[in-house]
């Protein structure tokens, strides 16, 4: 008897709770951003294709399928990982070597005298900031630049460079205060 | 004085070493053997030069005109001639360069035309772009052009324009020698303020530690038979920041977001109205201002310094102590160490203090914080500092913002009464700009994305219009051939068109590559159109150098002609 | 050239310099407690302090910290001088020695050291301890008890027995014990008149240590080192509660002022309660914060197991701190008139 109002009272615990959940998970339900447009906002949105995918958004969709590693992002840098990281709830990673190293920013700049018109870069840039006609001169729109070299390769004249952005006036910042109490020397190598 | 005055929480009561340099009258700095005058000299868009190398130019000439509404402009603060328009290190924290305009002194100081402007007969905006075009930026030390906060915001009536002359940052006494000087011209300058404006009322603020300012002031008030009220406000920093002032005169708070002029109200320093009045009465535009030397120095004493003036060439004027390490512009509350001596005196430098390791002792090392709150009953605008250090240190920058990091106003108060010694202040300009850096960033992401979605579906478009186009010719063809092959077959002959066809291809690429080469030959720049007179003549110059040299056939049609 | 930034002046202020005023805070207390209670105290606070340091300086090395400039903050003195202060004068050396360690290296660097623990160090210990060793952490120096000082520190360094004789419960704890005994018939003026025992106000010898502390607390204040608001919160919640209970039945609950100048109220409101580390930093979460320790630490104290009640109280507290500043923000300047 004891036995089975134990088992009776168990079941009818289990039923209540089982659906105040059922009620909780209807009624609270979060449309919470798909997790691609999580990564995808974090990603730097350079569409350099590095990390082998063509594009930001198809990478998100990679790393989001377990596809990639959160590591193949260099414009992201060392930043972009561990806030993937901490995103998905990864193991932090150092920026994985053969997808290349992080750069300081740069622009594409063409070296005007050089260029033939030949709208070769105009079709690379991924993010329409070169413009130019057939047989005319072209030029970066630098503020649009993304820094993704994209252009650099196709230039059968190899008149584009990057240009890396100084530090100016406008973009200067205030640096993270130097901590004067400093970790003995034995741990400083951890 | 029947004023009632209101207190803004927190604040310090530092030394205040105002005494060193008062005791001698206002003085002209010599001029120097050369001016370095920084086109980008107040908040907003850096000035657009308007002289070049080799120009001569006279005492209140144009040269950096100004660009767009938040901007002033930028004059020549004696004659002589442009020596140089190039990157200079200019008197900012950072140590950067700025275009600058370099002129050397011929000694005469050769005015322009002045002329007293009747700007009663003027229209308020003809007003406004008259001092926007004098080059009057705030004199407190943020150079705020002045023309722009003369407006009113739409739908509030001015109650109060209140008039900043509370100096509060130790050391500090320029604003004080103006007053006790030149009250009559800032009184007249404030008159020019409240006809712009027409508050209801003029609140002239002034520490109670400078009494001769006050009386000065406020005999100057009377006699020009003015109404403005000269109010004695309690000795404690931050009372001379702006928005403590107001709190001060007029019981209202601005916050952060909002502008004062929102709230009715409206402050300017006294050296800006003395500045604005000489602009409007004298036509001399804003070329000198008053800058204190103090510190470790045996002759402390205010200067009239002309904008441009090197820092190694004013400096000697107060005879520095041999221990002198370096120079703080501003006070020692919020100025900086600047980067190096031969930067010149801008708008902004109201204090010129010498720096020795024993008269600003360095800070013993940071501990950590044990929560005491010392700051936050320091801090004039009521924050909790240690929860904006906590975040600023973690770099969890939308923490640091939800604990409203930007109401600071960084005046230093947290980090001077600290007692683990952090500095507070420099975790929050490094979160501050940390924060806008990631902003700007993340906008042009934004934008970079937007294109890069809307490439990919001009493509997909593109592509999916050829396919069309492709399938279509395709059928037409195939019809065509269905045709063809009907009538040769009734004809019986039988041609191959290919082979003729191939080869005219093949010229076809062959020429095109041909012409590509000649044009990479030949091929010129073709942004030189509308070019202003000088740059054409520098090309025209450049051009000539080549030829000289052989490079380039003078033959070569310019490629923008060709097409014309 | 020099590259710092501003500002370039500062207040001449430090943490030693804030933990020494605390410690010459105490002092008053320390000197009135010596002479009324027993020299043992300065033993405790010798072993106490020496224990301090040498804990903080071996968990700083081992931790890989500069050991010099935080065993010179004063923060391991001030623990130290308060578990002195709280533990039993005749205590065993080992007992404080023990409460000491664990205050510096459990309480304070296991969770990062100076400023990091959320747990005020000293209470930590006090409640270990009491929960380790209940008898030993309740054997007081019985009333009126004249031991030469040479004696006291054999009794402390276990070279003379530990007789019963020396040692009895506090006033505070010996009121609650007769008046749970006396059930019924219990009567608090009744036993307020045996003034050899419970002196004139709040327990003989025991009112005029709490006066001194009183005294230190209000030096503390003036000197700006803590504000009024967690002393003012910390008394005016045992007077409540105190007070309404005397309301309800001044036989069986012994009025306010004895339960303010008894036991470790006075310590607790003005050198426990305000350690800013592991309290609240809003002035609106101070006034709960210290309000909350006051009344718990009467409930403890009257109806708990413990002859006091202030090192849980405190301790609960410090578990809500920074909930209660979380909810407690103050309004900043501009944002007034805004709904929070």
């Amino acid at each position: 008897m004891d036995l089975l109002l134990a088992i009776a009272i168990m079941a009818l615990g289990a039923v209540v709770l089982g659906a105040a959940l059922g009620y909780a998970s209807v009624k609270f339900k979060v449309e919470g951003d798909p997790i691609v447009e999580k990564i995808d906002a974090i990603l730097p949105q350079t569409q350099c294709g590095q990390c082998g995918y063509p594009g930001c958004k198809p990478y998100a969709e990679a790393i989001a399928k377990g596809e990639a590693d959160i590591n193949q992002c260099p414009p992201g840098g060392d930043e972009g990982v561990r806030k993937l990281a901490d995103l998905l709830g990864k193991e932090y990673k150092p920026l994985s070597a053969e997808h290349g190293q992080e750069k300081p920013k740069a622009v594409a700049v063409i070296r005007e005298e050089l260029c033939i018109g030949c709208t070769l870069c105009i079709q690379a840039c991924p993010v329409d900031a070169i413009v130019g006609a057939a047989k005319q001169m072209h030029t970066v729109v630098a503020s649009l630049c993304t820094g993704c070299e994209l252009c650099v390769k196709p230039c059968p004249v190899e008149c584009i460079d990057m240009v890396p952005i100084p530090e100016t006036l406008e973009t200067w910042k205030w640096k993270y205060p130097v901590f004067e109490i400093k970790p003995a020397e034995s741990r400083k190598v951890a | 004085m029947l004023q009632q005055l209101f207190r803004f929480q927190g604040g310090i009561e530092p030394a205040y070493h105002k005494q060193e340099s008062v005791r001698e009258p206002i003085a002209q700095a010599p001029l120097p053997p050369r001016l370095i005058i920084p086109l980008h000299q107040s908040i907003g868009g850096t000035p657009r030069p308007v002289v070049a190398v080799g120009d001569k130019v006279l005492k209140g000439q144009l040269i950096g005109a100004a660009d767009g509404w938040i901007s002033a402009a930028v004059h020549a603060s004696t004659s002589g001639t442009v020596v140089e328009i190039g990157p200079r290190r200019i008197p900012h924290p950072s140590g950067l360069t700025t275009d600058c305009v370099v002129i050397e002194p011929d000694g005469e100081a050769r005015w322009i035309e002045r002329a007293p402007l009747d700007y009663r007969a003027m229209a308020p905006e003809e007003v406004r772009a008259y001092l926007q075009n004098a080059g009057i930026v705030g004199l407190g030390g943020a150079a705020f052009p002045s023309h722009a906060k003369l407006t009113t915001a739409k739908g509030v009536p001015m109650q109060e324009l209140v008039i900043n002359g509370a100096e509060c940052e130790p050391w500090i006494t320029c604003d004080d020698m103006l007053m006790r000087e030149r009250a009559a011209e800032i009184v007249a300058g404030i008159g020019l303020f409240r006809d712009l404006l027409q508050p209801q009322r003029v609140l002239i603020g002034i520490e109670d530690n400078k009494p001769e300012a006050i009386a000065a002031m406020t005999a100057a008030v009377r006699a020009a038979g003015e109404s403005f009220e000269v109010i004695a406000v309690p000795t404690r920093y931050p009372a001379g920041g702006a928005k403590q002032l107001i709190r001060v005169l007029t019981g209202k708070e601005i916050p952060a977001a909002k502008r004062s002029t929102d709230l009715g109200v409206q402050c300017f320093n006294v050296a800006t109205a003395y500045s604005a009045w000489r602009a409007v009465a004298h036509g001399e535009p804003l070329i000198s201002r008053i800058v204190t030397l103090t510190g470790n120095a045996d002759r402390p004493r205010n200067w009239e310094v002309p904008i441009g003036m090197p820092i190694d060439a004013l400096l000697p004027l107060a005879a520095p102590r041999p221990d002198t390490d370096g120079v703080i512009m501003g006070g020692p509350m919020m100025g900086f160490l600047i980067p190096a001596l031969d930067v010149p005196v801008i708008k902004a430098t109201n204090c010129l203090i010498a720096h020795s390791p024993s008269l600003f002792p360095p800070q013993p090392p940071e501990m950590p914080c044990i929560r005491c709150g010392e700051c936050a009953r320091a801090c004039p605008h009521e924050l909790q500092p240690m929860d904006m250090y906590w975040w600023s240190r973690a770099k969890n920058f939308g923490k640091a913002q939800e604990a409203h990091l930007f109401d600071c106003i960084e005046c230093g108060c947290c980090a001077y009464v600290c007692p683990a010694h952090i500095p507070l202040v420099q975790y929050f300009r490094f979160a501050k700009s940390e924060i806008w850096a990631r902003e700007k960033e993340r906008k042009l992401a934004e934008g970079a994305k937007e294109r890069f979605e809307f490439k990919q579906f001009r493509e997909e478009r593109e592509k999916a219009e050829k396919a069309e186009k492709l399938a279509k010719a395709a059928a037409a063809q195939a019809a065509k051939k269905a045709a063809e092959a009907a009538a040769a077959s009734a004809a019986g002959s039988t041609a191959p068109p290919t082979d003729a066809a191939e080869a005219a291809k093949k010229a076809a690429i062959a020429a095109a590559l041909e012409r590509a080469r000649a044009q990479r030959a030949a091929v010129q720049a073709r942004n030189t159109e509308d070019l202003p007179p000088e740059k054409a003549r520098e090309i025209a110059a450049i051009d000539a150098r080549r030829q000289q040299a052989g490079l380039e056939p003078a033959a070569a049609t310019p490629l923008g002609k060709e097409d014309a | 050239m020099q590259t710092a930034t501003s500002p370039h002046i500062h207040k001449p202020v430090s943490i030693t310099r804030v933990m020494a005023q605390v410690c010459l805070a105490l002092l008053p207390g320390i000197a009135v407690y010596t002479w009324l209670i027993g020299p043992a105290l300065l033993i405790q606070l010798g072993i106490a302090s020496l224990a301090a340091l040498a804990a903080e300086a071996l968990l700083l090395q081992l931790r890989g910290k500069p050991v010099a400039p935080f065993l010179m903050d004063g923060s391991a003195l001030v623990t130290a001088w308060l578990i002195a202060l709280t533990f039993p004068p005749l205590s065993p050396w080992w007992l404080t020695a023990t409460g000491v360690c664990l205050a510096i290296v459990v309480a304070k660097q296991l969770y990062g050291g100076l400023g990091q623990n959320p747990f005020n160090p000293a209470m930590v210990a006090f409640a270990a301890c009491i929960v380790a060793f209940p008898a030993l952490m309740s054997q007081w120096p019985a009333q009126g008890l004249t031991l030469s000082f040479s004696a006291q520190l054999d009794v402390v360094l276990g070279l003379a027995p530990r007789v019963d004789a020396l040692t009895a419960a506090t006033p505070l704890d010996a009121m609650k014990t007769a008046l749970k005994l006396e059930g019924e018939h219990a009567s608090v003026q009744a036993l307020l008149a045996n003034q050899t025992l419970y002196g004139t106000f709040a327990g003989r010898g025991w009112e005029w240590v709490a006066t001194a502390y009183l005294l230190g607390g209000l030096f503390l204040l003036a000197r700006g080192v803590i504000t009024w608001h967690v002393p003012a919160a910390f008394l005016a919640g045992l007077a409540t509660v105190a007070g309404l209970c005397w309301g309800i039945d001044p036989a069986r609950f012994a009025d306010p002022v004895f339960h303010l100048f008894s036991g470790g109220a006075m310590l607790g409101a003005f050198f426990i309660a305000t350690d800013p580390v592991s309290g609240c930093t809003t002035p609106r979460g101070k006034l709960v914060f210290g309000f909350g320790a006051g009344a718990l630490a009467y409930l403890i104290r009257v109806f708990g197991a413990f002859p006091d009640g202030i090192a849980f109280a405190v301790l609960i507290m410090n578990l809500a701190a920074p909930v209660i500043d979380l909810l407690c923000q103050p309004p900043i300047f501009g944002h007034k008139r805004e709904a929070p």
